[in-house]
């Protein structure tokens, strides 16, 4: 059994590494880089959500599949549960076709106060700027859980202070 | 359901996992950035310097070893120990040479690669398991031993083991020899 400091180690390698060898320092280069990040947890995320166990995979509610992913998963992934988990619904009005019923887009922002892999790094203000890239694999990881359970999504996150962060997962209803 | 969720045997294996996923993730992105298999080993084994740099702090802390007095026993601790902790398994260890200080780990199980069947079409060269060579590396290097770590063989590769070759370089300094004595 693979120990878990070992993916911790390997994350913050992959980060620096991906980094360093940016040949586009700017704001463009940074989004590859990002991008490339997050990709590669869409891909982790996905092939762990094949293997949750059965009957996770029967949710009542979308509002399940997010309490799932802030006990069960988190705390598989992590070993803590996420902090909070706060729902922020808008509803959208596209093009008003007869009979179309207006469609919810559930947005939902989960909070962990102390956020593994930024605890190392350090605490309030410092680092601010660096915090993003130790954040894009797990809005991967957390996106492709959700496509696995059938939910398509977009997942970004933002830090206020090291090491709480905040995870915005907003639903895309086909 | 009354044990918590983290020590349930499904989330467990998920936590193990993860860490094997994320470096499939992380190969099978360095065979998109680079073309030729030996930029892939190389980059694979850089970072495992790099991890290993930082992760033998984490193993010296946690595993309470005493001093060394040989390569021999050095060996023995880090397919004993090291790879008992991080990996779950536990390496065979070999001497290659009179003069001990050529070593062989045999893997017979490589957690790493279970979920790879086959190295990927045109990638014959690939080095799958190479960070393993680089942590190694790195983590000896941290306690003054340089080495030279390689994959001798490789069960990817159609070999009939997997096989790290560990080649100490400099001599331990002789001083502690004759202390033991």
């Amino acid at each position: 059994m693979a120990d878990p400091a070992l993916f911790e180690f390997l994350h913050t390698e992959m980060v620096a590494e991906l980094w360093a060898q940016d040949p586009d320092p700017g704001p463009g280069g940074q989004k590859t880089s990002l991008l490339v990040l997050e990709g590669m947890g869409f891909r982790v995320g996905q092939a762990l959500g094949e293997r949750l166990p059965r009957e996770t995979l029967t949710f009542r509610e979308e509002l399940d599949i997010l309490k799932f992913l802030c006990k069960d998963l988190w705390v598989a992934v992590f070993h803590k549960q996420m902090d909070s988990l706060r729902t922020n619904h808008q509803v959208q009005a596209p093009l008003r076709l007869p009979g179309t019923l207006l469609c919810p887009q559930g947005t939902y922002v989960l909070q962990d106060n102390s956020f593994p892999l930024l605890v190392r790094m350090a605490s309030g203000l410092q680092y601010l700027e660096e915090a993003p890239k130790f954040l894009a694999f797990t809005c991967g990881l957390l996106r492709g859980t959700l496509s696995t359970l059938g939910v398509k999504s977009l997942v970004t996150a933002s830090v206020a202070a090291l090491p709480a962060c905040k995870f915005q997962v907003v639903i895309q209803k086909l | 359901m009354s044990r918590p969720a983290h020590r349930r045997p499904e989330y467990r294996k998920i936590n193990k996992d993860l860490f094997v996923l994320t470096y499939g993730a992380l190969v099978a992105q360095l065979c998109k950035d680079y073309e030729k298999d030996e930029d892939v080993n190389k980059y694979l084994d850089t970072m495992g310097y790099g991890i290993g740099t930082r992760l033998v702090e984490d193993f010296l802390a946690r595993s309470c070893v005493r001093r060394c007095h040989s390569y021999s026993e050095i060996a023995d601790i880090i397919a004993q120990v090291a790879f008992k902790m991080y990996l779950g398994i536990t390496p065979s260890v070999t001497c290659n040479n009179a003069s001990r200080n050529e070593f062989s780990l045999i893997l017979d199980k490589n957690p790493l690669v279970e979920f790879v069947e086959e190295l990927p079409t045109g990638r014959s060269s690939l080095c799958y398991c190479n960070l393993l060579c680089g942590i190694i590396r790195g983590a000896l290097e941290m306690v003054h031993l340089a080495a030279d770590v390689t994959f001798l063989q490789d069960r990817l590769k159609g070999d009939s083991v997997t096989e790290i070759g560990i080649t100490f370089l400099k001599k331990l300094d002789e001083k502690k020899y004759r202390r033991k004595k």
